[in-house]
């Protein structure tokens, strides 16, 4: 990653144009070319230095429901059980984390009953338990890692 | 927001990921039959409505850097929770602010704040700041660190 690679993560989470050619609007205020900014997202993507370039949709706007959830993982079993986990596609991520509580992981759904149904099928493959920690109130979310 | 069947395909579309090509909406047009107007007036309105918080990258923390990416975690008298919440939530290091039900006896935190540094002086000095703020309404509190990914696909609408 160079000083360009830095400058575009910054201006790129920021936020990407709607319009006919975003990547040349983007590209003229980097000083870069239109192919030669495409090329280097490309390889940001390879290189796994950012994990995607999309939309972000929000699951509750859409009529949707998310939750956080954890589980006390037994070490043995741990990779196992993140496989279990993971192989949902309403887990949209999952995290190891030094506590009891080790393992956690964001359910999301645009049906929101299949929170529910997820946890409880969660439940049922592990034979542990899963502590749902819904949100009860939003402050904040958004923030630009500087690169 | 109510989704119709065309939202929907534009999502599916662009979910995991944006065309790399000169004009992707055009492309993403193309793959839906629609002409490239048609998805970008959706695009936009959606995100006027907050559907798309933003269009743009999602970086890896490690990779960039941030190696101490820690939940911290507060148990915070009820009566206070909003107003000392809020304020957490205007703290610059601070990603994610959030109120969620406590899960005793084994889980007795009620606010997360989610912080994000390169260096362990850098985070315990954030996790200090926060500790003052929330002074004699903090009952107990600890930081969660992540120590592996082990997904971030992010949300996925159904198909």
């Amino acid at each position: 990653m160079d000083a360009i690679d830095k400058r575009i993560i910054n201006q790129l989470q920021g936020g990407f144009p709607i319009c006919e050619s975003p990547y040349q609007l983007i590209a003229s205020k980097l000083g870069l070319t239109e192919t030669n900014l495409i090329e280097r997202i490309k390889l940001l993507l390879e290189s796994g230095l950012i994990s995607r370039f999309a939309p972000l949709y929000h699951a509750e706007k859409m009529g949707g429901a998310l939750t956080l959830a954890a589980i006390k993982a037994p070490e043995e079993t741990f990779d196992t059980l993140a496989k279990i986990i993971n192989s949902f596609p309403e887990v949209a991520h999952n995290y190891q984390r030094n506590h009891v509580l080790n393992m956690w992981f964001v359910i999301a759904s645009d049906h929101p009953e299949r929170v529910a149904k997820v946890i409880q099928a969660i439940e049922e493959q592990t034979g542990l338990v899963v502590y749902n920690m819904p949100k009860i109130n939003e402050y904040f979310v958004g923030l630009k890692l500087e690169a | 927001m109510k989704l119709d069947e065309l939202d929907r395909q534009i999502i599916n579309a662009t979910q995991a990921g944006l065309p790399l090509v000169p004009k992707p909406y055009e492309a993403i047009a193309e793959l839906l039959n629609i002409n490239a107007e048609t998805v970008m007036q959706r695009l936009m309105l959606m995100q006027q409505q907050g559907v798309i918080r933003r269009i743009g990258v999602i970086p890896n923390h490690y990779r960039l850097g941030y190696r101490y990416n820690g939940m911290t975690v507060w148990n915070v008298v009820d009566e206070r929770i909003d107003e000392l919440g809020q304020q957490v939530g205007e703290l610059e290091f601070v990603s994610h602010c959030y109120h969620r039900p406590r899960r005793l006896p084994e889980w007795s935190y009620n606010l997360f704040a989610m912080v994000h540094s390169k260096t362990e002086t850098e985070v315990k000095s954030q996790i200090k700041q926060i500790e003052i703020l929330l002074d004699d309404a903090n009952l107990g509190n600890d930081v969660l660190y992540s120590t592996r990914i082990l997904k971030k696909t992010g949300f996925r609408m159904s198909q």
